[in-house]
């Protein structure tokens, strides 16, 4: 078992025909996911990274049975790209493109919540279940297949440390990157809640950072729903105060949002806080037992 | 994107709220000129995007055209907050009895438009929040219908009985709506909306803050950006497809990702130092957007070392090595440079910096460490 997505889930890509997309298209296939095709409007019947070319996602549904989509297309398109691929039937969608309009956003939120799909994303790495199945952008040769959940805001701060994971001699069952924006299909609490039902995952690892008020949300989830070991850490706490944060978003979160109010959150639940991402594997040695072996194996 | 008091209240005036006339002057000349035509009282504000300007003495009131070149020869060309005023609002005052805050924000929670409205206007609606939380009323609009009539009138009376403010409040809450819509806005407020002594509900101040993402969209908006009101290096750095903000150390730092720049900057100070910047080079793999990266960076005399942390997934290594050779090249760089390549294609990136003169590091901990040992040392 694993979390969103397994070996059989059937992968296209929106995009394909893309640089990044076609590069990450063929990266996922190499990692042994299951890309069944891509879509191009206007590219119907071409062939790109080995797999077919569609015009529309419901004409890749009809003909591949996909029910897996991994958005590259252009930002101005994106949240039609969303749209597109719920509407066609795919059950997840995972958006990589940054820079979608907020306000559309908003809308499809509720789109896709009310058709029964899950979106991860917009602005994230993807997902990956090492040795299953790759969507997205994770860079798949710094992972391997072990026990421990990972869930971060960020993109290249979670592959740091799933590195940290794999070095340590500790692999991972799924790793999350849910995007950026201030709005994201998935949130922390979807993925703690889908760890705790996953025989796979043993402990976790959440890497938030400033803004908003979803690290706040979930330390208290954790407090009350899970009882699997976790451990964060929290990224901007040098970044000066009002730099891209809305002063009305101050109101709304009732003076949170900054990386002080998270990680005292995290504290009063119970989940250790690490100072630096590489203490955050020595701190889940301390919760772990299989991670302070690991650690004592690996010096 | 911020836009001016002045540019926030023609997006109003055009949806028929009532604004207190007025026009903008750039020279104590036209100042005199505006208040002329509108005659009586006016108020020169100064037009700057930074909140306190009444506090920081750049709102004054002038009881005559002669009293408004005065006033706008002393704010025009003021520092508040590290801005310049380049241009003042010159309006008619009117006579306020009451104050109110109306505001519409994109609210993280709900995923939706959301309403805030209260009775203690015009102070800053934070301490308010802070402080007096039930003199605060919210309503989230699901955008998909739209807001109606009658969920402003409801929070029109949640927050006053007085039936010429609900009036007037209505008709503003449902123009923010539409500038919000209309614009793409993550943020537009009236604080304060008035009544006057006389009964009558003006809105004499506005913000409005613009969805960057949004603005290819909208030509319009995108022609109100004041270039003047931002930092240059953060102006050449968004048209680079850069992320930078300016900081006060010494250690530059150049990172892919925002949440790993935010980590490294973390580190720089866990360590004893001071980043120089945050700059966040993007999630595509461009070797020019290094080259900028690099220019910005050096241009700041009190960076002593430049600190590459680079974790490749949509962002090649091969690609981040290309261009940080090509910069090297081109400029004279003169501090030390740490570089640390790991991910997608680190091997050829790792390859293609053999024999250069940089300092090459394979944890983030070490080449934070490294950076600021090069630097001179923690501080």
């Amino acid at each position: 078992m694993s979390v969103f997505t397994d070996k059989s889930s059937r992968i296209i890509v929106q995009g394909i025909t893309g640089r990044d997309g076609g590069f990450h298209a063929g990266q996922m296939k190499e990692y042994g996911g299951n890309l069944v095709g891509g879509v191009t409007p206007g590219k119907g019947g071409q062939e790109h990274v080995g797999v077919p070319v569609f015009n529309t996602v419901g004409d890749a549904v009809e003909e591949t049975g996909a029910n897996v989509s991994c958005i590259f297309v252009p930002p101005a398109f994106a949240v039609d790209a969303i749209y597109e691929a719920v509407d066609s039937g795919i059950e997840l969608v995972v958006c990589i493109t940054e820079g979608l309009p907020v306000n559309d956003m908003m809308a499809a939120y509720t789109f896709v919540k009310e058709r029964g799909a899950r979106l991860i994303g917009p602005n994230c790495p993807g997902l990956i279940s090492p040795g299953k199945s790759k969507v997205g952008i994770l860079p798949g040769h710094i992972c391997r297949e072990g026990k421990v959940g990972v869930v971060s805001r960020s993109g290249t701060l979670t592959y740091e440390v799933i590195d940290q994971l794999t070095r340590s001699g500790l692999g991972q069952s799924t790793c999350i990157g849910i995007g950026g924006d201030p709005i994201v299909g998935t949130n922390f609490i979807d993925c703690l809640e889908a760890f705790e039902a996953d025989t796979d995952t043993e402990a976790a690892i959440l890497i938030g950072e400033i803004g908003g008020d979803d690290e706040e949300k979930a330390a208290e989830y954790i407090q009350q729903n899970v009882n699997i070991p976790v451990v964060s850490f929290i990224a901007g706490r040098t970044a000066p105060p009002g730099k891209r944060m809305g002063h009305a978003g101050a109101i709304v979160s009732g003076g949170k949002g900054t990386a002080e109010s998270k990680e005292a959150a995290f504290r009063e639940a119970g989940v250790a806080v690490a100072a630096k991402p590489s203490d955050l594997v020595p701190l889940l040695a301390d919760a772990y037992a299989p991670a302070k072996e690991a650690l004592q194996k690996n010096g | 994107m911020k836009v001016h008091e002045y540019q926030a209240k023609e997006l109003f005036v055009e949806r028929g709220l009532a604004v207190p006339e007025g026009d903008v002057a750039s020279t104590p000349d036209e100042a005199e000129a505006i208040a002329a035509r509108i005659g009586g009282q006016v108020v020169v504000k100064a037009q700057v995007h930074v909140g306190g300007r009444g506090k920081a003495g750049g709102v004054k009131l002038a009881k005559d055209p002669a009293e408004a070149r005065e006033k706008a020869a002393a704010i025009l060309g003021m520092d508040i907050k590290g801005l310049t005023v380049e241009t003042v609002l010159v309006t008619r005052a009117v006579d306020i009895a009451e104050e109110y805050y109306v505001g519409l924000i994109m609210d993280r929670a709900s995923k939706r438009p959301m309403f805030i409205v209260s009775a203690a206007g015009g102070v800053d609606i934070e301490a308010v929040a802070a402080e007096t939380p039930e003199k605060i009323h919210t309503l989230a609009v699901d955008p998909r219908y739209g807001v109606k009539p009658y969920q402003v009138r409801q929070l029109a009376f949640a927050t006053t009985d007085d039936p010429a403010v609900v009036k007037g409040m209505s008709k503003a809450l449902m123009t923010l709506y539409e500038v919000f819509m209309a614009t793409d806005a993550s943020l537009v407020e009236i604080n304060p909306l008035v009544k006057t002594t006389d009964g009558e509900v003006w809105s004499v101040d506005a913000k409005l803050n613009i969805d960057d993402n949004a603005l290819f969209r909208h030509e319009r908006i995108a022609a109100m950006r004041d270039l003047s009101a931002e930092d240059p290096s953060e102006i050449e750095a968004k048209e680079a497809g850069l992320s930078f903000v300016k900081l006060d150390g010494n250690v530059g730092c150049i990172v892919n990702g925002a949440g790993l720049a935010m980590a490294t900057m973390d580190l720089v100070q866990h360590f004893g130092g001071s980043p120089a910047n945050f700059l966040d080079i993007g999630g595509s793999s461009n070797p020019e957007k290094v080259v900028t990266a690099m220019k910005i960076i050096l241009r700041d005399e009190s960076v002593k070392a430049i600190l590459f942390n680079i974790f490749g997934g949509i962002t090649r290594c091969d690609d981040v090595a290309a261009g940080l050779l090509k910069a090297n090249e081109m400029m004279d760089v003169s501090v030390p440079i740490v570089v640390r390549l790991t991910g997608t294609n680190e091997e050829e990136g790792r390859k293609m910096l053999e024999g250069s003169e940089l300092h090459p590091a394979v944890t983030m901990d070490e080449a934070v460490q490294k950076a600021l040992e090069l630097a001179g040392g923690a501080q």
